[in-house]
């Protein structure tokens, strides 16, 4: 995390100038935290997108003559299932391969969701001060009383179980991070001479908004959504494992967790390896998140 | 000082207030007629079920219920629980010191581990030990803990015979009006094979609820060191002489312990989340596994009680954090 170079701008001064995109990108390429991060993702993304073709067996179907077989690198274990099978016969492989495609999947809705959401409940708070931002941001302030896994079940109670409920329940409790980013970000902005310029030469208060001030404040929006994928797949995983979110066949890996945990001590495989997943997947959101804010944001560098 | 404090608890009102209204919404949203959720598939002839819903006042318009329930709240009526018939706020506060205990292990565990693992990264900035200490923070804040949970049992539980799988105390212990808190009933008891039992029973549960509160410490001790070691004061006590341990302990550490402070203040929240889930995997009978339990019995009373309690304890938490802030650090009482 510490060993960013420094961008050759700095370095030379009399070079020519750099994008400030190629510098972020030069930045990440010298933290090899977020490089290994960012390569793990893209290769979840290539596992996620062709889980039809890598996946050597069907994730639903049920062989009864491989129970809980053991992963190949055990004694019994056989190429035919890589990672061994579930309780019920179930290629384990292929349901972690099919499960990465649904947590990415959860992740990429749930921060587009709550984004979306959180973006515009911050950009209203911002640019109408007054009782409008005191009502946004006390209701900010509700959200967060509960922790996001409390929220998460609360609404999953009301919405029923289910994935696509358990989705929109993860968006709506991770709102007010996003909202109380944008806010900050706004009226931090709205004070400049930009902002004057471009509002007395008569732009109006949606072009301001989304024109004039939003991409100025991207950068902390970026680092957040980044560490918000990872904190999405944990908590829909986490409620697939009460048994709250993804339901029983479905390859979610916190479903997983939980389906299989009665045969743990007979077949530490079926615990480990989707559990291992999630820690994976999870970390190199997280590597890559701190990367981008290092990179972005040379005021929070640690 | 006094505005400070006043200001502060006015603001709590109106989140109050929200959490509230969230909790009573709560019942209402749920899709279906209430009554006969609660009683799951039994028949019921509609006198019958006008009667209940009439004792349960969910004939009266909304705004009356909402008021109803509130003036309920406020006098420590939270209702009863549809399976045990007891009054939610009983149930809470039985189960609660089993919560409180591993809470406050957990959290005892992060800080005992966290604090100097950090001052210790901070120390070496950039060796290989710097690297490992965060690199392995990084990993316990990504951890998904019901899965740590899990591989702790396989490992110490089922194949070392270290830790027993589950519960507070071995079934052969029995306190007869104790505390509710294991390890002090335990240690009451004179009996040390009853401590060590509620020891061994409690470790592995705090470990895993203490692992992300230990991530999270250990980066924000690691950075806000850096950032007092980078100071001017820090550079006259090196030009003094003094040695590296008084200079790290005494001069810097006080100061870097500021923001760590808060965030183990704010560390709450997650705590009462991981809860939920260390409590059902360890079947740790606690506030968290009741919730989780009200929830797939359908217990709606108990739910919107339990989730209004830790809710406000939260606040509580959070509004004493703060008051503290403002009493350690003049700039923030005197901002605005």
């Amino acid at each position: 995390m510490t060993d960013v170079t420094l961008s050759p701008a700095l370095a030379e001064p009399d070079r020519k100038v750099i994008s400030p995109r190629r510098e972020v990108w030069l930045a990440m390429r010298g933290n090899k935290g977020a490089m290994a991060g960012l390569i793990f993702i893209l290769l979840l993304t290539f596992a996620a997108i062709s889980a039809n073709v890598i996946a050597p067996n069907n994730p639903l179907l049920t062989d009864t003559t491989h129970l809980l077989a053991p992963p190949v690198w055990q004694d019994g274990g056989s190429w035919a299932y890589p990672f061994g099978t579930d309780a019920v016969g179930r290629c384990l492989l292929s349901r972690v391969i099919f499960g990465t495609r649904l947590s990415l999947f959860i992740g990429c809705i749930v921060v587009t969701l709550s984004l979306f959401i959180g973006v515009s409940l911050g950009l209203i708070a911002g640019f109408f001060r007054g009782w409008i931002e005191t009502a946004v941001m006390r209701l900010m302030d509700i959200v967060l009383a509960l922790p996001s896994l409390l929220l998460a079940i609360v609404i999953v109670v009301i919405l029923g179980p289910g994935l696509i409920n358990a989705m929109i329940a993860v968006a709506i409790a991770n709102v007010p991070h996003y909202a109380r980013l944008t806010r900050a970000a706004v009226l931090n902005e709205l004070s400049k001479d930009y902002v004057t310029a471009s509002r007395v030469s008569g732009a109006g208060t949606l072009r301001l908004m989304l024109v004039t001030v939003l991409p100025n404040c991207a950068a902390p929006l970026i680092v957040q959504s980044t560490l918000g994928i990872s904190s999405a797949i944990l908590d829909a995983a986490a409620l697939g494992f009460l048994g709250l979110g993804a339901q029983a066949p479905t390859p979610e890996w916190g479903t997983m967790l939980a389906d299989s945990r009665e045969f743990m001590e007979r077949a530490p495989w079926v615990v480990t390896i989707p559990g291992l997943a999630i820690l994976a997947t999870v970390l190199a959101f997280n590597l890559m998140g701190d990367g981008l804010r290092d990179a972005l944001d040379p005021k929070l560098k640690r | 000082m006094l505005r400070f404090v006043l200001s502060r608890l006015l603001l709590v009102i109106p989140t109050f207030l929200g959490i509230t209204l969230l909790t009573f919404v709560l019942i209402h949203l749920v899709p279906g007629d209430p009554v006969q959720l609660m009683l799951g598939d039994r028949v019921l002839d509609p006198t019958r079920h006008a009667q209940i819903l009439h004792e349960m006042g969910l004939d009266q318009p909304l705004y009356m219920q909402f008021l109803e329930y509130v003036w309920h709240v406020l006098h420590g009526d939270l209702g009863h629980s549809i399976v045990t018939k007891q009054p939610v706020l009983t149930e809470f506060l039985t189960l609660f010191p089993a919560t409180l205990e591993l809470s406050i292990c957990a959290m005892i565990f992060a800080v005992v581990i966290g604090l100097p693992a950090g001052v210790f990264a901070a120390e070496r900035r950039g060796s290989i030990v710097d690297h490992l200490l965060m690199g392995s923070s990084l990993t316990g804040y990504s951890m998904p803990i019901f899965w740590w949970g899990l591989l702790l049992i396989l490992v110490f539980s089922v194949q070392l015979h270290w830790t027993p799988v589950s519960g507070r105390i071995d079934v052969d212990y029995f306190f007869d009006g104790g505390t509710n808190f294991m390890l002090i009933d335990a240690l009451r008891s004179d009996d040390e094979g009853a401590f060590r039992s509620a020891l061994s029973h409690l470790i592995l549960p705090a470990i895993v609820l203490g692992t992300i509160p230990l991530a999270v410490i250990a980066r924000m001790t690691r950075s806000s060191m850096l950032e007092v070691l980078g100071e001017d004061y820090i550079r006259t006590a090196r030009a003094k002489g003094l040695g590296n341990l008084r200079i790290i302990g005494v001069h810097a550490l006080r100061n870097a312990l500021i923001p760590v402070v808060t965030v183990i203040g704010l560390q709450v929240g997650t705590l009462m989340g991981g809860a939920i889930l260390t409590e059902t995997i360890f079947s740790w009978p606690g506030v968290g596994k009741w919730l989780v339990g009200s929830i797939f019995s359908r217990d709606y009373p108990a739910v919107q009680g339990g989730v209004l309690l830790v809710a406000t304890l939260i606040i509580f938490v959070n509004l004493m954090v703060d008051l503290t802030y403002g009493l350690l650090n003049p700039r923030i009482r005197h901002r605005r």
